[in-house]
């Protein structure tokens, strides 16, 4: 290797100088400096809007920064600035990214979604010979393996996210920029993943993790740079840190730890009995499926999205209806399929989509709030809404459960995420429902709303209620569940105290393996 | 360079935008009426002496912004809950049709009889022919604009068969047009000697009564949210089917009114040339109004100010009608903008 072929000063392959990035009189990047050196995984850790998302998109050339310059080593010179705004120079350059939301043409193959867009349109024929000798060479240097004639709509999530990483990788990327590539894993995946990460660290490729789960941070990455409103606000090596001093970090201000203490659990509030749901074409149904649900007790649903959840939650909403088997709602035998039916009975739902099912974005904060009670005599008089009672009742909820707004009276869809789900969530637990399903509550909140999200939670446990909680995130359903099951494929596993599984245990069982496999297996 | 929704938009705009929008309007007829020959200011002139000049002008006005008024409550009810009723024009043919079945002489009794029961059954009668639609779209999801859009055709030939046929006047001398709406039956006139009508108070009350209906009720509370997302309705426990069912009823039944109003009101009698497009102006009424009840009224009042005034100055200055009829598409075009400007504003990226 000649002097020349040298990364740039002090092995340097990426350099951002002064990054500031405006929108209207949000700063959403301000001043931001940042090295990357060869062979070395950099995790940017933030909370959403932070503006990690909004660097590695100036970085890649979809946004122009309005201030700062970006300087890349070349493979056989020193630092050089990038032309900005122009993804294709990013390219170039040797700068992949894999985006959180796969960019793979479903319908062709593996080798073709690899190699599309790197050769000329109108050659003939493709040198496919030496592509394929090409990338058995990269598959064993980062040990990944995928089939090249496979169509990616075949693949699973995992196996996808492999191909864009090689897509990368066979445009000679020496900068990998991964958003949030977890966030669709399985336990299991993710480790895969990171011992690929660490091969090709290995081999020089420089890594950039974008991700806002702190144990996975401090796991894979060397170095942790924490953005906070814009800002860096600290840039530290992983050893030697740990998960809480990262968060407070990350967040601003001390994070109250969630503690769910032991309870005696009460009667049984919902008892499935051998029920099953049809599936249709999009959505895969429920097989028979057993469960009770007692007071006082948080029974955590695990599975990777797709495998039946929603089948069980569109059940317990009153979405759909069940063609087999016994559901019995406090005690008593439940047919109708009804949302409102489930909203009399005083169950309590939160949808795990909130701006789809849970809000109506364009109406006001007050009536959103009013959604599932308006009919209550309270709120109206033969069919005319009581104002005065229906914004009252809103300022309580509002200010109960700390939602940010203007007003009863603001536009709901103009409200955070965080702020939408504490609405939805005010609205429901108002009503102190016995039965809570709580579908995803947490996802895509900030670190202090999810925190939260989940003391509310406990509190209606300890009220007394008893709460169905389906999640993807297996850290959330280890700290609150008193029982866990995982669905695969429409099957539900029958319960398990929390204490007695791990996360790898979990794993096994979310990619299909069965409880005493699992438990063999993880130990 | 692309649309932001504004968050709040400031009041200043809200009077501005309309009054730039008819300027804008006014600048840009003047093309097509300066290639025309006709001195500009003095066709502007006339447009507003027609319209609102004088006492006579005001009342045609308003006697045209009578049926506009039901028409666009109807376009604005339906698509508050997103049911796109594009079939006023034919609800509004049913519903004088069924007022003059039963208002012009198969019996008589006291106005207070006569008039209550022709508004009954033209509402019914648009309320009805709307149920088709509706119905087709709950139960196999037929998209209703394609429904009411042509339904509009065959209620048009089927009124011209029976005004032809076993409806047509004997007295008629040969036209095709129905036996007059008897006297009991007829809507009083609101100003002596005008052809200002009941009609007009009647449309003014439905305007606040819808309006009431969709801001302050639990049924207005449905049909805005099954309107703006009825998915979260559905989630929440609303039953959709049922007040999509009622929006449908309910819009039927108000362009039913228009077309009672306009031939117990005014006309006296059916024939084809009763709605010069109504129905459809309806649809452009309720955009203009942001689809808001009460604001159809002032919107419905806007769009007979321009076609009366400009039809006043296409016969004053003796140019050919279709003038008038840009200058009233211009203007609407322009509020449509300008009421886009208030909503959005526009960012240079």
């Amino acid at each position: 290797m000649t002097a020349s072929a040298e990364p740039g000063p002090e092995g340097v392959v990426l350099r951002l100088r002064g990054i500031t990035k405006r929108f209207g009189d949000l700063v959403a990047n301000n001043a931001i400096d940042l090295d990357l050196t060869a062979g070395e995984i950099l995790a940017l850790l933030g909370e959403n809007g932070a503006g990690k998302t909004t660097l590695m998109n100036i970085l890649f050339g979809h946004y122009l920064a309005d201030e700062g310059e970006i300087l890349v080593a070349g493979p056989n010179s020193g630092l050089q600035p990038l032309k900005a705004g122009s993804p294709s120079a990013a390219l170039a350059a040797g700068i992949g990214m894999v985006h959180q939301h796969f960019t793979l043409a479903e319908n062709l193959s593996v080798l073709d979604n690899i190699l599309l867009g790197t050769e000329p349109l109108w050659r003939p024929l493709q040198k496919r010979r030496e592509a394929r000798d090409k990338l058995a060479s990269l598959m064993g240097q980062a040990g990944l393996q995928v089939g090249l004639e496979v169509v990616v709509s075949s693949l699973s999530v995992g196996e996808r996210q492999r191909v864009e990483i090689l897509k990368a990788l066979y445009r000679d990327a020496r900068i990998l920029i991964l958003d949030e590539p977890t966030a669709v894993l399985t336990p299991q995946e993710v480790e895969r993943l990171f011992e690929t990460l660490r091969r090709l660290a290995s081999h020089g490729l420089s890594v950039v993790f974008i991700s806002h789960k702190l144990g996975e941070v401090l796991d894979i990455s060397d170095r942790v740079t924490v953005l906070r409103a814009g800002r860096i606000v600290a840039d530290l090596p992983s050893t030697g840190t740990d998960r809480a001093h990262l968060a407070e970090t990350m967040v601003g201000r001390p994070i109250p730890s969630t503690i769910r203490s032991p309870m005696e659990p009460g009667e049984v509030l919902l008892a499935l009995d051998r029920v099953r749901v049809p599936g249709t074409d999009r959505r895969t149904g429920l097989a028979e499926t057993i469960l009770r649900l007692q007071r006082h007790e948080i029974i955590g649903v695990a599975g990777v999205s797709g495998n039946g959840q929603a089948a069980l939650a569109g059940l317990i909403c009153g979405l759909v209806r069940h063609d087999a088997g016994e559901m019995r709602l406090f005690g008593r035998r439940a047919v109708i399929g009804s949302p409102l039916v489930m909203v009399t009975a005083g169950v309590g739902r939160i949808p795990e989509d909130r701006l789809d099912d849970g809000v109506v974005g364009d109406m006001e904060v007050w009536e959103n709030l009013l959604l599932e009670d308006y009919r209550q005599s309270r709120f109206q008089y033969a069919g005319f809404i009581r104002q005065a009672e229906a914004q009252a009742h809103a300022r309580d909820v509002i200010e109960g459960f700390d939602i940010r707004c203007p007003g009863p009276r603001a536009i709901t869809r103009l409200l955070s995420g965080g702020n939408i789900q504490k609405l939805i969530l005010g609205r429901v637990l108002d009503r102190r429902p016995d039965l809570i399903l709580a579908n995803q509550p947490a996802r895509g909140l900030d670190v202090g709303a999810v925190t939260y999200v989940h003391q509310r939670l406990l509190e209606a446990r300890e009220r007394g209620a008893g709460i169905i909680l389906i999640s993807e995130d297996l850290d959330e359903l280890l700290t609150l569940s008193d029982r866990v099951a995982v669905m695969y494929r429409g099957h539900l596993s029958p319960t398990m105290p929390t204490e007695s599984v791990t996360i790898r245990q979990l794993g096994l069982m979310m990619a299909g393996q069965k409880a005493e496999e699992a438990e063999i297996d993880a130990a | 360079m692309r649309l932001e929704v504004r968050g709040e938009v400031p009041l200043a705009l809200t009077v501005l935008a309309p009054a730039g929008a008819i300027v804008l309007a006014l600048m840009l007829t003047a093309i097509p009426l300066l290639w025309a020959e006709v001195p500009v200011l003095r066709a502007y002139g006339l447009i507003f002496e027609g319209a609102l000049g004088s006492r006579f002008a005001l009342t045609e006005t308003l006697a045209r912004a009578t049926p506009l008024i039901f028409t666009g409550l109807a376009a604005a009810v339906a698509f508050r809950a997103k049911l796109w009723n594009i079939g006023a024009e034919g609800q509004l043919y049913v519903g004088a049709l069924s007022a003059v079945a039963i208002g012009s002489g198969i019996f008589a009794a006291s106005p207070f009889v006569m008039i209550p029961l022709v508004l009954v059954a033209g509402a019914l009668a648009g309320a009805l022919l709307m149920l088709i639609p509706t119905l087709l779209k709950l139960r196999l999801g037929v998209d209703e604009v394609v429904t009411t859009l042509l339904l509009n055709f065959i209620v048009l030939l089927f009124v011209s068969m029976m005004i032809e046929g076993p409806m047509k006047d004997p007295m008629g001398m040969g036209w095709p047009q129905t036996e007059p709406i008897i006297e009991q039956a007829a809507l009083p006139k609101l100003i002596a000697k005008t052809r200002v009508h009941a009609g007009l108070l009647l449309a003014l009350l439905a305007g606040a009564a819808v309006w009431v209906l969709v801001q302050r009720t639990t049924w207005g509370l449905e049909m805005r949210a099954v309107g703006a997302n009825p998915a979260a309705a559905r989630f929440a426990g609303m039953p959709v089917g049922r007040v999509v069912l009622r929006v449908g009823l309910l819009s039927g039944a108000l362009a039913g009114l228009a077309g009672v109003g306009e031939v117990a009101g005014l006309k006296g009698y059916l024939t084809l040339d009763l709605s010069p497009g109504f129905g459809y102006s309806g649809i452009v009424v309720a955009m203009l109004a942001q689809l808001n009840a009460l604001a159809v009224i002032a919107a419905a009042l806007f769009v007979a100010v321009v076609f009366v005034g400009a039809d006043f100055m296409s016969r004053s200055i003796g140019v050919s009608s279709y003038l008038a009829n840009l200058i009233v598409a211009t203007s609407l075009l322009t509020m449509l903008l300008a009421s886009l400007a208030t909503r959005y504003r526009i960012r240079m990226k």
